[in-house]
């Protein structure tokens, strides 16, 4: 079997073989787990059901997080929606936008979500994949060619960038996600390979850098609203990648450049709650309050 | 050795969040450490290490690790209501929260009590990602992740362990991936944690207990993933 490790790798192969990134990526995972390629196809439908499952309970769920932090903003979104005629943007916009922070919302009151990659990213992904198939009325078949699409471009970036906000920042994991959800759509779209790495290729470079800075070290701030912002940075590398619009710099060098950043990135920026939002005057102010309250009543 | 990931490390697992480390990691380390005492207990105490005690609270880790030691699974809507269910179980729950930075940043040691059992301390860590790694079972060395069925053995030290638990394994066609001992003495106690490729099925395990002077015999089922 022949190891995928680099983005050129599997480019080449699905070349010469005249095949979808999705259709080799399936062949191979079938021959890695040992199974067929429509068990394969099977157990991505499994996950693309969760997502739709989680985006429907955060929908009409209100209910806060256990910090209290977050919890409401799908709420607000979907009552502005329903409130504003104007339209400026269009249904598949503002879908996307309310996918992903009901799917996030979700992830904090404890809901069941499909992390991708990441629990903290969960969002981004099943919002674009989600909200552009209602609109396009896309068949569920080609739904899970695009999710294997956006997984496969997850897994080869993490063949050399750990995806973990806690080791490379979150550039590793909403980053990771944005491209991994610009790929997928490029899929719908019925784009070519190259497009689909270009779009991918695009979101990552404008998401390098990108810390991990949770206020109290929770999946909440920014965590949440970022979801809903590099969503549409995914439509956009998809937007653009199918308009022809290039990468300068090749994606597997630009996955270089992320492990590069990322080694160079402080501790203080990876998760740990010690620099950047977290320790801002109010970030602080939220720390002591939620440290206060919760050792009053552990356990309860 | 790294093993090669998969798609549905990527996009999945299907979990209950907010956290892969601090969540569903937390369920993964509950549930092993459930499965190697055997039971479910009837007293659990949990002590939770630096980045676990700190951020825990706001993570579910607390939940988590409980709905672990009562078998729910990372995507289990229960884990969610886990002190609710525990309290219907009378099954008695308590956190300690400590700070020691010789250990892990997501560590936990788990102490379980039952009438009629050996009280147990197993100990693990959460790596990331929902990856998970129990280190220590009452203070020997572990390094079981939940990818193979395990068995972890507790004995006498003395020669010619090793190769009967091993012998048997040949005699039945199993083979073993890894494996790791430890011991606390000499002519002491000993440990041996063996994964092995595929199941270990019960007759295999009457047979092991067999053997005389094993303590603690267990089969730790892969995890589903």
């Amino acid at each position: 079997m022949t190891k995928l490790r680099e983005f050129k790798d599997i480019y080449e192969l699905a070349a010469q073989k005249g095949k979808k990134l999705y259709e080799l990526c399936q062949e191979y995972e079938a021959q890695n787990l040992e199974i067929s390629v429509a068990q394969v196809r099977e157990k991505v439908k499994t996950n693309l059901d969760a997502m739709k499952e989680a985006i429907r309970n955060g929908l009409t769920s209100k209910e806060m997080s256990m910090s209290g932090l977050c919890g409401d903003d799908c709420a607000k979104l979907l009552e502005k929606y329903k409130n504003d005629g104007s339209r400026l943007f269009s249904k598949t916009y503002q879908n996307v936008l309310l996918y992903a922070l009901a799917t996030v919302e979700q992830n904090l009151r404890m809901g069941k979500i499909v992390a991708c990659p990441t629990a903290g990213s969960c969002g981004i992904v099943p919002a674009v994949i989600i909200a552009v198939s209602e609109a396009k009325e896309t068949d569920e078949e080609a739904q899970i060619n695009a999710l294997i699409t956006a997984g496969l471009v997850g897994k080869i970036v993490s063949n050399k960038l750990a995806l973990a906000g806690a080791v490379a920042g979150c550039q590793s994991e909403c980053g990771v996600a944005a491209a991994m959800a610009a790929a997928a759509l490029v899929e719908i779209y019925e784009g070519d390979n190259e497009q689909i790495l270009n779009a991918a290729a695009l979101c990552l470079k404008n998401v390098m850098g990108l810390v991990c800075d949770p206020v109290a070290g929770l999946v909440e701030v920014p965590c949440v609203k970022r979801n809903a912002f590099l969503a549409i940075y995914a439509v956009t590398g998809a937007e653009l990648a199918m308009a022809g619009i290039k990468s300068v710099i090749p994606i597997d060098e630009i996955v270089d450049a992320m492990v590069q950043v990322g080694e160079m990135m402080s501790p203080k920026l990876k998760e740990s709650a010690e620099a950047g939002l977290a320790t801002t005057k109010t970030g602080l102010q939220i720390t002591e309050e939620l440290t206060a309250k919760w050792n009053r009543n552990s356990g309860e | 050795m790294e093993k090669e990931k998969t798609l549905f490390d990527v996009i999945g697992p299907v979990i209950i969040g907010p956290s892969s480390s601090h969540t569903a990691g937390a369920v993964r380390i509950g549930l092993l450490a459930g499965k190697i005492f055997g039971q479910c207990p009837k007293r659990v105490c949990f002590r939770l290490f630096n980045s676990f005690a700190k951020t825990g609270k706001g993570h579910g880790t607390d939940k988590g690790l409980l709905g672990g030691v009562m078998g729910f699974d990372v995507d289990d809507e229960r884990i969610k209501k886990s002190f609710e269910i525990a309290k219907k179980l009378n099954l008695d729950y308590s956190f300690e929260y400590l700070e020691n930075h010789n250990r892990h940043p997501n560590s936990v040691d788990i102490v379980m009590q039952k009438t009629g059992m050996k009280d147990m301390q197993v100990s693990g860590v959460s790596l990331g990602a929902g990856e998970v790694a129990v280190t220590k079972i009452n203070g020997y060395n572990f390094n079981i992740n939940g990818d193979y069925d395990t068995l972890v053995l507790i004995y006498k030290d003395k020669p010619g362990m090793v190769y009967r638990v091993t012998a048997l394994l040949q005699s039945h066609n199993i083979n073993i991936a890894s494996m790791h001992c430890d011991r606390n003495a000499r002519g002491q106690e000993a440990s041996m944690g063996i994964c092995v490729d595929g199941a270990v099925s019960e007759d295999i395990i009457k047979e092991l207990e067999k053997i005389e002077e094993v303590y603690l015999i267990r089969n730790v089922e892969v995890l589903k993933k």
